[in-house]
């Protein structure tokens, strides 16, 4: 088994009580890359990311982290394999204050950021450090959901929907941000309804549709394939 | 009607924050217990009778006196909550609130059952800690030291367990588990043992609660189930799942039923439980809750 995947998910089905989400999705994410889970409302973009957290009913295939096999293990085991997680509804804690949110998860592996420097990073946290989470602005929860697992030490960052919602001035924001990671050397899975956002930012997309992988596209492909990512996409 | 001593009203004000005392302190558990676990913990009672039988126990067995008990009981009696939660309470994740109260009211006739059959309703009496033997005239009122120092321990150690939910990393993984327990578990948070230390916590809680209890009151196989009554209305009262609530909503409910055994005695037995209705009515999340 290599391990220059990062993520390795082949043959996944997935279910939530009788539905049945995904049918065999198969996508890999090579350390360091910056891949894009595209496709319209309900294709199973959510669901596969969601999936690979273990966080749905119930999930058969297989999904290699690092080489590792998941397909068994609880999501707190997952987290700490060195996968971070920003769930598309942001999870922040409205019990906890900015700084508890932040500093709630677990390290994973490694050195992760320092508080200090995540508050350099992202300013706006620092000033409202002590406001109970929920209290922030929509753009500042997204951006202390994306801080809070860098503190971890995670590697491999899942961001499900993270421009979501948000002022364009804030998903160029986030862009920069996505950006700077990628020049860190993070590996990112990113599940986006936002094709211009991802376009530019993504190494290679898949096409999701019907819990299925309709297409993929690499980044020096998309003038070609355009034509038949609007089809898709519809955008 | 407000014909009454000092004497008296003081009296009842010590009766009152008493049993606010443990109000407070039984359905604080029950509090955290429901917020992370989702299970109204119907053996609560149970657990707290069996509090009060474990320090009896040691000291007619092994003549382990007042004070160790206070310490041992809780940790007995909250291995033995985490023993249930590992093997039971476990398995009913997801499913609907209705089984978690009916397996938890099993097993709270069992427990209670067994005591029951081994000791009858007689209860069996438990010495005063000669430390506290005695008391203080304060003039106004006599106050038994052991009385004060109940209320004392209990206020304390609601505190304590405020304290830790409130201000640190391992409050944050309860309130951040209680308040979505999927993502925070995504998230890296060992939520499973959380669980079942949340569990384990809120146990010992009633079990000291039935140490505290067990000089004041006689150890009693039904002692659980008259006070656990009592305690699921201050629970629904101050709002399911709020720490702080739990809390103040014991020690004042219990106060206020106090006050009216002086004012008018007869309906000092359904006080609380008017309250409780009133309360259902205008603020039905309860009045420290959140609204769902």
């Amino acid at each position: 088994m290599t391990t220059d995947n990062a993520l390795e998910i082949s043959g996944l089905h997935a279910y939530y009580g009788e539905s049945h989400v995904l049918h065999g999705i198969d996508i890999h994410v090579r350390r360091g890359e910056l891949v894009t889970l595209l496709g319209r409302n309900g294709s199973g973009r959510s669901s596969t990311i969601r999936s690979i957290m273990g966080l749905v009913g119930r999930r058969v295939g297989s999904i290699r982290i690092a080489g590792q096999e998941t397909i068994g293990m609880p999501p707190h085991r997952i987290a700490r394999l060195g996968v971070g997680w920003c769930p598309e509804e942001r999870g922040i804690f409205s019990t906890l204050s900015t700084e508890e949110n932040l500093a709630l998860p677990p390290r994973a592996r490694g050195e992760g950021l320092s508080i200090d420097e995540l508050f350099e990073m992202f300013p706006n946290l620092k000033e409202r450090r002590n406001s109970p989470g929920t209290k922030l602005s929509g753009g500042e929860q997204q951006m202390l959901a994306i801080a809070r697992v860098l503190r971890t030490g995670a590697d491999i960052l899942v961001l499900d929907e993270i421009t979501e919602g948000l002022a364009p001035v804030i998903v160029k924001r986030i862009g920069e941000v996505v950006r700077k990671l990628k020049s860190l050397g993070y590996t990112m899975l990113l599940a986006e309804q936002n094709f211009v956002f991802a376009a530019p930012l993504a190494d290679r997309h898949y096409v999701i549709e019907e819990g299925h992988v309709v297409m993929e596209v690499a980044h020096h492909e998309l003038e070609a394939k355009m034509g038949k990512l609007n089809e898709l996409l519809g955008v | 009607m407000f014909n009454f001593s000092t004497q008296a009203l003081f009296g009842q004000l010590l009766v009152g924050l008493i049993n606010g005392s443990f109000y407070a302190i039984l359905s604080l558990g029950l509090a955290i217990i429901f917020g992370l676990l989702n299970i109204v913990n119907f053996s609560h009672g149970a657990l707290y009778m069996m509090g009060a039988f474990m320090a009896y126990f040691g000291l007619t067995f092994l003549g382990i006196g007042y004070w160790p008990a206070l310490i041992l009981s809780p940790l007995i009696v909250g291995v033995f909550g985490v023993v249930i939660e590992v093997l039971l309470l476990r398995r009913l994740k997801g499913l609907d609130h209705l089984y978690g109260l009916l397996l938890t009211f099993g097993l709270a006739l069992i427990i209670e059952g067994l005591f029951r059959n081994a000791y009858g309703v007689s209860g069996q009496s438990y010495p005063v800690p000669d430390l506290l033997q005695g008391g203080l005239n304060l003039g106004f009122m006599f106050l038994p030291y052991y009385r004060g120092w109940v209320i004392v321990a209990a206020l304390t150690v609601c505190f304590a367990v405020w304290f830790i939910i409130e201000r640190t990393k391992l409050g944050a993984y309860l309130r951040a588990g209680t308040e979505n327990a999927a993502i925070a578990q995504a998230l890296g948070i060992n939520v499973p043992m959380l669980t079942t230390l949340t569990y384990g916590l809120g146990v010992a809680l009633a079990a000291f609660a039935g140490v505290l209890a067990a000089p004041i009151f006689q150890v009693n196989p039904v002692m659980g189930s008259d006070i656990v009554i009592v305690v699921f209305a201050v629970v629904v009262i101050g709002g399911m799942g709020s720490i702080m609530g739990s809390i103040i909503s014991g020690v004042s409910l219990g106060i206020i039923e106090g006050f009216t055994r002086l004012i008018y005695p007869e309906a000092s037995a359904v006080v609380i439980f008017v309250i409780m209705a009133i309360v259902l009515l205008v603020r039905p999340a309860g009045l420290f809750g959140k609204a769902a």
